[in-house]
Formats: structure tokens, sequence, C-alpha cells
């Protein structure tokens, strides 16, 4: 037995290795980012699992599914707004089913440290029809990854691990196991299983409901859902929302507790608490998912059931110790003094000498000539554009979403659009709309800042930087005369702004590429 | 027993090598631990924190309740004031006093040393004047973790061999400056500690700590000097008006 530190996504990484993986697949998104960086460094040297980064969480998953196709185990990471990417993938690949064993690990983000939204994945999970494991401590994170695999091969469906942030960027130390061998090349050649035309969709999609009662009876079963009863007032307790509740209890209280580490719903066990209590506080960490399933429509006659909709736990939010123990009706602990008012806040920012506020500068002073003039952007670094002192754009919605929605307000007679995409997220999903509007000869203009890597979460490889972007720009069918490259610099500022002028005066559509290196990429590799 | 620190900062100045150094040393002593810490957007020049527990039981949260932090450490003095509401009643506050101004609105210097030396329970330490005494303003981090070291369960060669590791890969001399670091900084927050508690005024602790010859502060001559300034309240002010740096050890000639 070994033990390690390993925070809970590196945990999930070493159990993926340790459970017989042959390829991880993601896409750049925290919190799941270290997953696969886990993953990538601890195989190098041996080279025996397929690590490399793809373009975006679809293509990912659809990697995935593929290694699972020829018999071989296969993890995918993402963050939770990456599996809207990957949607279209993932239900179908519930629908076909599965060879060798495929997982997927989802990392949420309540509170959104570091998101646009809050979403729970469990909601993707039973929506799809298959499991969902939900680790409650770094420990299980490695362990369930064995779990997760076996659990896949042998019910031939995906199945979802969740993660929240504090899971995921948290360490702790971990006992590991032997490491399995990995599956041999065995693909599936079941033609009608994998071709989803109706007529064969119709039929893998009964064998997927006929499945249902059999991962309802293995949520029953599983060890990972405990019921202990005591008292009459019960808790539900999702994932790590079981240590928060456990934080603040002593050994011998006397609450009812159904921990929950494994879905669908292990309704007899629900129903064994229900059954027990006269109230119900339901504790989990993302969408009230459990509490409304437990309420119901109506409620439960003699159970009054407490959670996020009843406003007992606040409705949006990450959970914590302190949140759990008002609901339990304890008194905050005493502490040393109020918290400070009038604190100055220290917002992330660009760092001194970013290759973006150059970009942004030239932008801002381009754009001087029209009234007000908005900014479509996209997530990366440069949504920080969005703060004071550049406040250069004004929106930030989803990957490749900056030239969707430019090209929808030129169609709508906005001038001028604007959108700015960083060089990484325009492979990942700018490269669509751009097509669409350089055929409908929109006139847009993208400026792409590429800075040659994936800066936001860690200076990951870039897919389409320097020549390959300038290839793929053209590639989309735009005039050469309207594709410019500056070099975004304090000394070029003048002739970037005009370049970036004559652009904004063309009626038509139109890319500038501001090439500079990430400070950040060029510190971590001197060459 | 059980230890809750919240580790602070702004994104790049090494907290997370601060929690490297604990991490290994807790689980080294056997301990429970868990360590949760800030990736991503809010580490690109933002405020960060690290909520850092161990000890003999179970850890249940990664997160610290509010009132069960046992000790703020803080690389950044402003940073320092935003988590002391989580502190219990008779938590401690370790603090750097060298500001890291990267906003327009960073309050004054001055008032902000008056601030927190008007907290009781407080360790100050410039640890920018330590790092560069030890070699490299960079190792500021590693002052922070020697002015802590004390209020630790460890003894100071386990956290000094974890110091070693963490720097091995960048060479024998920064595993030298940052062992430096680490003993200038534990000398001077434990000084800064007994001088307070003979009733020297904070910022008057700090101010003299500051004037020693760093390699020479000596925690046992700490009483001593307490006792004189407090004798005579000149005594401070010559002190503080000579040219060079003082040496630890002239107190009693001194007095």
């Amino acid at each position: 037995m070994k033990r390690e530190i390993l925070l809970g996504d590196e945990a999930v990484g070493l159990g993926a290795i340790h459970a017989g993986l042959s390829g991880v697949y993601g896409y750049p998104g925290t919190p799941s980012t270290e997953i696969f960086e886990f993953i990538e460094q601890r195989t190098k040297k041996a080279g025996d699992v397929h690590a490399f980064w793809s373009t975006n969480e679809k293509v990912a998953y659809e990697e995935a599914l593929g290694m699972s196709w020829a018999g071989k185990r296969a993890l995918v990471s993402m963050k939770h707004v990456g599996l809207n990417v990957a949607a279209d993938a993932f239900m179908n690949s519930a629908i076909t089913g599965t060879n060798g064993g495929l997982v997927l690990v989802v990392a949420d983000d309540p509170g959104m440290h570091s998101s646009q939204n809050e979403q729970d994945s469990r909601h993707f999970a039973q929506f799809a029809l298959i499991p969902c494991l939900e680790p409650r401590n770094q420990q299980e994170c490695y362990e369930l990854m064995f779990e997760a695999f076996d659990m896949s091969e042998e019910l031939k469906l995906p199945v979802m691990v969740r993660l929240v942030t504090r899971i995921a960027h948290s360490r702790t130390a971990v006992t590991t196991r032997k490491r399995r061998p990995q599956n041999a090349l065995k693909p599936d050649k079941q033609i009608r299983k994998w071709t989803l035309i109706p007529v064969n969709a119709r039929v893998q999609y009964k064998a997927l409901t006929d499945k249902q009662p059999e991962l309802a009876q293995r949520a029953e079963d599983s060890p990972y859902n405990t019921l202990d009863l005591r008292g009459t007032r019960g808790v539900i307790a999702c994932g790590l929302a079981g240590n928060y509740l456990h934080e603040n209890l002593e050994q011998d209280h006397d609450l009812s507790i159904l921990s929950i580490a494994q879905y669908p719903l292990p309704a007899g066990k629900v129903k064994a608490l229900v059954d027990h209590v006269a109230e119900l506080l339901v504790l989990e960490d993302g969408y009230p998912l459990v509490e409304t399933a437990v309420r119901g429509l109506f409620g439960i006659e003699g159970v009054q059931v407490r959670g996020r909709m009843t406003g007992d736990i606040p409705r949006t939010g990450e959970l914590n110790p302190d949140l759990v123990r008002a609901a339990l009706g304890l008194a905050p602990l005493p502490t040393a003094c109020a918290p400070e008012t009038g604190l100055s806040n220290r917002p992330p920012a660009l760092c001194k000498g970013c290759p973006h506020t150059d970009s942004f500068k030239a932008l801002n002073d381009a754009l001087a000539d029209f009234d007000d003039a908005q900014v479509f952007s996209d997530i990366g670094c440069y949504a920080l554009g969005a703060l004071p002192p550049l406040q250069a754009v004004h929106s930030c919605v989803a990957m490749g979403a900056s030239i969707g929605m430019a090209a929808g307000a030129a169609h709508a007679g906005y001038v001028p659009a604007v959108a700015a995409i960083g060089d990484s997220t325009f492979s990942h999903g700018g490269i669509t709309p751009l097509m669409s509007a350089v055929q409908q000869n929109v006139n847009l203009k993208v400026l792409v800042v590429d800075n040659s890597t994936v800066a936001m979460t860690g200076t990951q490889r870039s897919m389409s930087t320097g020549p390959t972007l300038d290839a793929i720009v053209l590639g989309t069918g735009i005039s050469e005369d309207h594709i410019r490259v500056i070099e975004p610099i304090p000394r070029h500022h003048e002739q970037n702004v005009a370049v970036l002028r004559e652009e904004l005066a063309y009626d038509g559509p139109s890319v500038i590429i501001a090439r500079r290196a990430c400070l950040e990429a060029v510190k971590k590799k001197p060459h | 027993m059980e230890r809750n620190i919240i580790l602070a900062g702004v994104g790049g100045q090494g907290i997370l090598s601060i929690a490297f150094v604990i991490d290994h040393a807790a689980l080294d002593a056997g301990f429970h631990f868990k360590q949760a810490e800030v990736h991503g957007m809010a580490q690109r020049g933002g405020a960060v924190q690290s909520n850092l527990r161990y000890g003999d039981q179970q850890i249940w949260s990664d997160i610290i309740p509010v009132g069960k932090v046992d000790l703020v450490l803080s690389v950044e003095p402003l940073e320092a004031l935003r988590y002391r509401h989580f502190l219990r009643p008779d938590g401690w506050v370790v603090t750097s006093t060298t500001p890291f101004v990267n906003i327009p609105d960073y309050p004054d210097a001055d008032g902000l040393l008056d601030q927190l030396a008007a907290i009781e329970k407080i360790v100050m330490v410039d640890t920018a004047h330590l790092a560069r005494a030890a070699g490299n303003r960079r190792a500021q981090n590693m002052v922070m973790v020697g002015a802590a070291s004390p209020m630790l369960d460890f003894e100071e060669e386990r956290l000094l061999a974890y110091v070693e590791r963490l720097f091995s890969r960048k060479g024998e001399k920064l595993v030298r400056v940052n062992q430096r670091a680490f003993r200038l900084g534990r000398a001077a927050g434990q000084f800064f500690r007994l001088l307070a508690a003979d009733g020297v005024a904070r910022r008057d602790a700090l101010r003299l700590v500051g004037k020693l010859v760093p390699e020479s502060i000596d925690p046992a001559l700490a009483p001593d000097w307490a006792i004189a300034v407090n004798r005579d309240s000149s005594l401070l002010r010559d002190v503080l008006a000579e040219k060079e740096a003082v040496a630890c050890d002239r107190i009693p000639a001194l007095a």
C-alpha cells in the first residue's frame, strides 16, 4: 500500500491509470484540468496511455467513445459547461452503449469560482439515463474510478463521475492499489448497436430504458449509499455535503442520515429514511435535484422536507459547513471579530505586460470613432479585458459565442460588429461560426488574440496558433486581403490602430490576428 | 488535536509552496490532513487563499468553518485582514508587512500597519527585508513558514527538510536561500512576539526587529531588549537612528 498526496483531480487520474486506462481525453477547464494533466505527466515516460488534449469537449468525448468501441478503457474529463459542448455525443453514447469502460468525469463549479454558471451535471446523468458516482473525498475519487470502469463494462454504458471544485482542488493523502493491466484491442462490431438510424435507435433506446431497474438496484445495494437510522430528524447528504454535516456533529448525534454517492437515487433507502423521520433536510452542493425528487410535486404527508427550495440553504452558491450549521439550527461558533468592511477588493487581472492589454488598447482607440461600440468576447484570460481599466469587451457567454453573436448583431444591422476571441477558443468553437459569417459575407470584424497557448487554465497546447491559425482562417473562404496580422506591443500601437481602423471601414468580413506569446507560457518553456 | 490554517496572499506569491511544506510535514507526522486551494481565474493576480487542516482525528470538511481557524498565515498585510473573521476568539494572525500593490485603491501603508498592530494576537514580519537578507526577494513565502513555525506542531528540522525537498529541483543555492529565509523568519517572528508579550508597542517592535542584523536575531535576547526599551524610551529612538544595522547581542552594552 502506497500513500500519495493528491488533489481530488489527481486522485481521479491515478485511479483511472490503476484501473487499466488506455486513453485520456479532454479540453482544459477549471476545475477539471488537472485530471488530464496528471495522467499525461504520470504516463509520459512509459507512453502507454494516449494523452493529447482535444480541440473541444465534443471531440474529446467522441475520441473516448471510439477507444471504448475498440475495447479499451477511456476517460474523458471536462468542466460542467464543457459537457454542454459534448452533449450530442454524450447523450447518444448512452443509446449506443459502450464496449471498453467509458468514464466521463465532470467537474462542476458551484459558486462559479471560475465559470459562467453553476449547472449541476447530475441532471445530465439523469437525462442520459446513466449511473453517476459522486465521491465524498479524495480517497473515494481514487476508489470510484475502479468502480466506474467495472460498472461501465458490466452495464455496457458510460458512467459519469461528478466532482465539485472543493473535491477537485483539495489535497490529502490517498492510499493506492496495484495497477490493473489494460484491456486488449477488441472492437465491438455489432453494427446495429452503433448505427443509430431510427430503426436501430428505437431498439437501442428501449434497451437503455430496460436497463434502468438494474441501475436502480445497484444504487440500492451500493456500499457507497449508506443509511444510519437514529432519531426522527433526518438528513440526506449528497457527495461532499456529508462532510459539511459531520463537521458540525458530535459522534453521538441523534440524526438519521442517508449519505449518497451513487445515482440513480436509491429509492428504497430514501423510503426507509422518510418512513423513520418527521423532518428531512436535504444537503447537496449544486441544484436541488434530490430535494425536488424526494419532495415531489405535493410533498410528503407528515414529513417536512427542507433544503434549497425552502430557503433553509440558499438557492444559489456553493454549499459550505457554515450554511449547513445554520440549517441544522446550531448557533454560529464565536469568532475573533466581525468581517472587515470596506476592504479593497483584489480581483484577478491581466498580467503586467500581457499582449492582450496592447491588443485591447489598440481596439479601444480604433473604436473611439464609434459611439459606445460594443465588443462581443469569449472565454479566456482576455475576458478580464471587460474589467477596468480596459473595459474593452462587453460579452462572455460560451466558447466561440463571440463570433456567432457578432454575426447575429450584424444581421440585425449593428455596426461595428466586432468579436474578440483567443486562438485556442477559436479552434474550440470559433471556426464554424466564422465559416458561416464568411459564406454569408457578413460585415463583421474578428480580432483573434493569438498568444499561442491556453493561458487561463495553465498554458496548455493550443490547436490553432501561428501558421496553423492563418491557414484555418484562410480556409474559411475569407479574402486574403482582409486577414491582417499585427504584433500587440506598445511601440506598434499607432500602426495597430490604423490596421484596425482600415478593417472597420471595410464592409465585409475581416480577421485581425494579434500575435504575441503569453508571458506565462514563455516563462514556462524557455526556448 | 486539530489545527486549522488559512494561507492568504496574492496569486503568484507562493501560497501553494507554503502548503507543500506543511502538508508533507503533517503526513510525515502521521496526521490526517486536507488542503483546499484556488486555481484558474482567481490566480491571475487576485486575492488567493488556501484552507489547510491537520490533526490526529479524521478531518471532514475541506473548507474550515467560520470560528474554527487557529491561524491566518498571510504573505501580504491587506490579505491578512480579509480572513480574520474566520478566526476563533483566541486565534492568531501571522502576517508579512510587505504590501503587494496591484490595485488602484490599495490602502495607505502606514494606516494598514496601525490597523494590524492593533490586533492583540498578531505576529508581524517584514518579509521583503528578511528574504533579501536570505539572498532572494522571492523567498518571502518561506520567511512566513518560518515565522509561523513555532505555532505549528512539527520540529523545525522536519519543516526544513521539506523546504529542501521543495527547492531541490532548482539547485543547491535556492535550497540554502530558502532554508535561510525560513530560519530568519522564525527568529524574527519569535523575537517580535516576545517583545509584544513584554509590553513593547507592536509598531515599535516591528521597527526594532527591522533594525537588527537579521542573522543576529536571537529570541533569547528579546526579554532583555523589552526591559531596556520599556525602561528608557530614548533607547529605541537612538537605536533606530543608528546608521548601520544593529547586532542583536549588543543589548547588554546598550542597556
